[in-house]
């Protein structure tokens, strides 16, 4: 595993703390729960694919991991931090594939991807040429200086990935990032992804709705109930027998139509 | 005629989009015009008189210095009155959109003026104050501000939420954050509100010039008045509708500029 080189005098606290926990978190709109009671420990290093039924609330939790929302009870830490209230301590730290582009319309493909890094203060020149590089392992090469509107769906989603990963961060949370992908072009960046995430000692937090993909690609599968609290919590090892798999697809798959 | 060969559009040929194009935008004008030298025809001058005459006095207002400085003040007064009213009004529309305390305050106070007439700015700058450069600013700050504020405010809170989630996540400095989301995305409907209040400000400024100034449109138009010429009523009236449209203009070429990565609908 990789050391947090960017991390100076890291307490006590940071190095015991696991890098996501939820302890008892719930979150409320109004009347209605998003989350309900939710207690989740991600480690360093984690691959873990989050899954659930949809309006299960799995957005909002990567938007109080992120820090955009607060918990309405209980606590969210990351990297031993809270991240609604030490939310610029996390520059440069996390990044997020969000479940919609998001991409600024304003901005060519490639000034989009330029944005992560405008903020890390990267020189001009650098930034250009790593947002480059990124928009050709997604296969946009071409579309550098399209516009948003000009692009498909999937190419905006491709940027958007592009944008995230492009900053290099210890922690990437993406929201169902291949959902708009072709088969193949999603397998591809699927295989992809789980091997930077590993090669680079990342944590990865995947929203998906497929078992084949959280089956792919996670160390960990993660299934909520709705509200989200967890309903099943495995780790998959590449030596867990087919038989085995077999049975907990079908567990799985009878929660989520349940 | 346009059905005759489908493949043929008419906007295909440029030179004929073009004339057509240009057709649309004189038709208006000319009917009006036309409209008027009938007219011309069947009542005394001081009532209708001949565009000929209109157009001498058009003619004669831009090649004299001393009148044409007139129209200069003018325009240079509505532009110093809009970037005024414009400047407070990013002020006071930041404070409103992001503190209650402003917005409790200044929302009701700059409706009420809102409904304060330009006359009545007219007589308050004349009691209040002395220079009338100063007189004229002030009313027209005091006109268009209220307008300006509010639609300041209306692009702060119209912003994308999704996407302001979204440059936020990645924790940008106040500036960044400014320069990155907040000015592009606010950018189409601040030169909107400017479309709009130079369209009020045109018409308050001719107001504003009866504080006593010695030049400009409205102290022009009051002379023709007093005379009861009015072909040099008309003739003053539209070098304020020219500079007016001349800088519509110059904002739509902005626009086409700066909003060029907007998808332009097929349909529209
Ligand atoms: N900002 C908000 N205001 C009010 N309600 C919200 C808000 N965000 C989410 N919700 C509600 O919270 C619940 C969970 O939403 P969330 O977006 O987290 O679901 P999800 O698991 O991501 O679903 P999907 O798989 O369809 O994306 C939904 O019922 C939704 O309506
Ligand atoms: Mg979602």
């Amino acid at each position: 595993m990789t050391e947090r080189h960017s991390q100076p005098a890291a307490t006590a606290r940071d190095e015991a703390a696991p890098e996501i926990q939820f302890r008892n978190v719930s979150k409320r709109f109004g009347t209605l729960t998003a989350v309900d009671h939710l207690n989740l420990e991600i480690g360093k290093g984690e691959l873990v694919a989050l899954l659930g039924k949809t309006g299960c609330g799995k957005s909002t939790m990567f938007n109080m991991i992120a820090g955009l929302m607060e918990p309405t009870e209980g606590a969210v830490t990351v990297m031993g931090r809270v991240p609604f209230r030490e939310f610029d301590w996390f520059r440069g730290k996390m990044a997020i594939v969000f479940q919609n582009d998001r991409l600024l319309p304003w901005r060519t493909a490639v000034r989009n991807v330029e944005l992560g890094l405008e903020m890390l203060g990267i020189s001009a020149g650098e930034r250009r040429a790593r947002a480059l590089r990124w928009l050709e392992t997604l296969g946009l090469k071409g579309h550098e200086n399209d516009y948003p509107y000009a692009l498909s769906g999937g190419m905006r989603q491709r940027v958007s990935i592009a944008r995230a990963f492009a900053t290099d961060a210890e922690l990437l949370l993406c929201d169902e990032p291949f959902s708009a992908l072709d088969e193949m072009t999603s397998a591809r960046l699927r295989t992809e992804f789980a091997r930077l995430v590993r090669d680079t000692g990342k944590t990865a937090v995947f929203i998906t709705h497929s078992i084949n993909e959280a089956f792919d690609i996670g160390d960990r599968i993660v299934v909520l109930k709705r509200p989200a609290e967890i309903a099943h919590d495995i780790q998959i090892t590449p030596d867990t027998p087919d038989h085995e798999r077999e049975r907990i697809r079908a567990v799985i798959h009878h929660s989520l139509s349940a | 005629m346009t059905d005759v060969t489908p493949s043929a559009h008419p906007y295909a040929n440029p030179v004929f989009g073009a004339a057509r194009g240009f057709f649309w935008i004189a038709a208006p004008f000319v009917l009006i015009a036309l409209a008027w030298q009938i007219a011309s025809l069947f009542f005394p001058p001081f009532l209708f008189p001949s565009l000929i005459d209109v157009f001498a006095r058009v003619f004669q207002i831009l090649t004299t210095w001393s009148q044409f400085s007139s129209v200069l003040a003018t325009a240079l007064r509505i532009l110093a009155g809009l970037a005024g009213a414009f400047s407070i009004g990013v002020i006071l529309g930041l404070l409103i959109a992001n503190f209650r305390v402003a917005d409790r305050l200044l929302t009701p106070t700059l409706t009420f003026f809102q409904g304060i007439p330009a006359l009545s700015w007219v007589v308050f700058a004349i009691i209040w104050f002395h220079g009338v450069e100063f007189r004229i600013l002030f009313i027209m700050i005091m006109t268009t501000l209220p307008a300006f504020t509010f639609q300041v405010v209306g692009a702060l809170r119209g912003m994308n939420k999704d996407l302001l989630e979204m440059v936020m996540s990645f924790r940008p400095t106040r500036p960044k954050y400014f320069t990155a989301m907040v000015l592009p995305a606010v950018l189409p409907e601040i030169l909107t509100a400017w479309k709009v209040n130079l369209g009020n400000a045109s018409r308050v400024v001719v107001v504003a010039e009866l504080v006593g100034s010695s030049g400009g449109v409205g102290y022009e138009l009051l002379q023709q008045q007093q005379l009861f010429d009015m072909a040099g009523a008309l003739a003053w009236t539209l070098q304020l509708v020219f500079f007016v449209l001349l800088f519509q203009w110059i904002l739509s070429l902005v626009e086409r500029v700066a909003f060029r990565y907007r998808a332009i609908s097929e349909r529209s």
